[in-house]
């Protein structure tokens, strides 16, 4: 490799080479990753943020220019803006607690023993290989009338007056994404909890089943306490990950009707993607960004509150 | 575990009951998608919302296959995806051996770095780099495509490189180094065939997020010869509306890949992958 020729001249060779070397070359295997991040991720970044202070819409050439706060202006002014923070709550909020509980129940499950227990595990982590963007159209033809069983179902069982397609609908619609999400979400959910279930160590339990305790004090005595640190990080990490999640909901619905569905990131996609207004675009993308930035640190605060080392 | 030695019937009948719920509402999606893929077109109305159709058929396959594009989309994708994957691997192998070997100055700031861009929204760099794109002239290639999508998997790639090569015991390349390799030589001849198994779920998994992207491929591309599957799928969704069959025999074809790789990865799922990669 390149780094082993790198000696400071007139220095005796052997140990500030060494020392060098041992500085540089780690950068050595580091530097395509490094330039690559810089270049593809970094460096929009930070044109993404000052488009957020431009006039930047290729329909419009000409107004390019800087305009100071005025995209965040019109955000603060803009119903749909609010409208889809309020939503981007509603379907993060609902797709977690979901997945969460799902998924752990389903965690709980996978670490007893059972007949088949190889081909069950496989069976429902398989919706986690599905692509996105399949996901969402399956569950869009499912919520179809047309040809899909599940308006027919709801409505036998009641819930529904009539088989209608609940993406239509705008107090519903929002259901069917996070539904999809649901599906998408639970085996990344069980994985994660199932390692640290197994992580355990099992004289635990043994004591605690010879000191007589039910099972449900083994779980919230035992299970609990040994997951709540894992369970902190993934659902923190899952929030950002859905909050900014908008292939579901942009194959399914489009955020519609009438943007009841529209969340932050699928506004931020429409408006980059449909009207190449990209000023306006950034200006969302950085309010989601403050938004996520000031959850992360209230989350960190917390906790440093509550758990004391 | 132990704690279930002695459940009564009633728990085990509720267990296996659970259970088959998780695995009907994992599957019934998928029995969906392939039932319909499967139906003859004159009995989709009638029986579009039966559990069963009366007949099968692998026309909406050929028709599919033979009078569409889909094969095309389907070729780009695989070009996008494998060499995505193969680049990506390469490249994070290398950082993920820096992280798991080194203690260097810098580190935990670039660390840092990698974890951040796995936290802010994506969708943010989605207009400037539609720009940047423009501006090089590499609107509707694939190379667009690939070099975006390296970067954006480089950083969990790197980190499920690095639990691999940290599950790798030092004192082996050690030993080698002491015997006359150079760093280099221990790497490629000791550390390398050990770590296969962990390249090969690396590329499996770059692989399956590249063949699902489809935000960036649908802003970058839209001429029909350089349409990625999804692009292709979602496009020809939203000209064909009606034409069910097709499109479902079109989403089974899309889920080949991602399940042949599923079934690979299966194994390492609970005990390699998450012990390391998770916790970061």
């Amino acid at each position: 490799m390149t780094a082993r020729k790198i000696t400071a001249p007139g220095i005796p060779r052997a140990r500030p080479s060494f020392y060098l070397r041992y500085m540089v070359e780690p950068y050595v295997y580091l530097s395509p990753a490094l330039v690559l991040i810089a270049l593809v991720m970094l460096v929009p970044l930070v044109i993404g943020i000052s488009y957020a202070f431009q006039s930047v819409n290729l329909l419009r050439p000409i107004e390019t220019g800087w305009t100071g706060f005025d995209n965040f202006r019109t955000l603060w002014s803009d119903r749909k803006f609010w409208l889809a923070l309020t939503n981007t709550f509603w379907w993060t909020a609902g797709s977690i607690t979901f997945q969460f509980f799902l998924g752990l129940g389903l965690a709980l499950l996978l670490n007893t023993s059972f007949h088949g227990k190889r081909l069950v595990q496989a069976l429902v982590f398989l919706p986690w290989a599905v692509p996105t963007f399949l996901s969402a159209l399956t569950w869009a033809w499912l919520f179809n009338p047309t040809i899909g069983p599940l308006p027919h179902w709801l409505a036998a069982l009641g819930i529904l007056p009539e088989p209608f397609n609940i993406l239509g609908d705008p107090n519903l619609a929002m259901w069917g994404p996070i539904t999809a999400n649901v599906w998408f979400g639970i085996p990344f959910f069980a994985i994660t909890l199932l390692a640290a279930l197994q992580s355990i160590p099992g004289e635990l339990y043994e004591a605690a089943e010879i000191d007589g305790a039910s099972a449900w004090q083994m779980f919230t005595k035992i299970t609990l306490p040994f997951l709540a640190p894992m369970i902190a990080i993934t659902v923190m990490l899952r929030t950002i990950w859905i909050a900014n999640f908008a292939d579901l909901i942009f194959v399914m619905t489009g955020g519609g009707p009438a943007n009841s569905t529209q969340i932050l990131s699928t506004y931020i996609f429409t408006t980059a993607f449909r009207k190449l207004d990209f000023g306006y675009a950034s200006a969302i993308a950085v309010a989601l960004l403050g938004l996520l930035l000031v959850y992360a640190a209230v989350l960190l605060v917390l906790r440093r509150k509550l758990v004391k080392i | 575990m132990s704690a279930h030695r002695h459940s009564s019937p009633l728990a085990i009948t509720g267990k296996y009951l659970a259970l088959a719920l998780y695995v009907g509402f994992a599957l019934f999606p998928l029995y969906w998608l392939a039932k319909i893929a499967v139906t003859p077109d004159k009995l989709i109305y009638t029986e579009g919302t039966a559990l069963i159709p009366s007949s099968f058929t692998l026309e909406n396959f050929r028709s599919v296959l033979l009078a569409t594009d889909f094969l095309f989309y389907f070729r780009n994708s695989l070009v996008v995806s494998i060499t995505t994957a193969a680049i990506t691997t390469c490249i994070a192998a290398a950082a993920g051996y820096a992280f798991s070997r080194f203690d260097f100055r810098g580190k935990r700031l670039v660390v840092a770095i990698m974890l951040i861009t796995q936290m802010f929204p994506l969708l943010m760099i989605i207009a400037p780099i539609y720009k940047i794109v423009a501006a090089v002239g590499l609107l509707n290639s694939l190379t667009s495509l690939i070099i975006v999508y390296t970067a954006f998997n480089i950083p969990f790639a790197t980190f499920l490189m690095q639990s691999f090569f940290d599950g790798i015991p030092k004192d082996l390349e050690e030993a080698g180094m002491m015997d006359g390799c150079t760093r280099f030589q221990a790497l490629r001849k000791i550390v390398l065939p050990l770590t296969l198994p962990g390249l090969g779920a690396t590329l499996g998994f770059i692989f399956t997020a590249a063949w699902s992207e489809l935000l960036f491929a649908l802003m970058l591309i839209n001429s029909n010869d350089t349409m990625t599957f999804p692009v292709g799928l979602l496009t020809f969704v939203s000209k064909f509306s009606v034409d069910w069959g097709q499109m479902m025999a079109a989403g089974v074809l899309a889920l080949v890949p991602s399940c042949l790789f599923f079934i690979f990865i299966q194994r390492y799922l609970v005990q390699g992958l998450t012990s390391g990669a998770v916790k970061g």
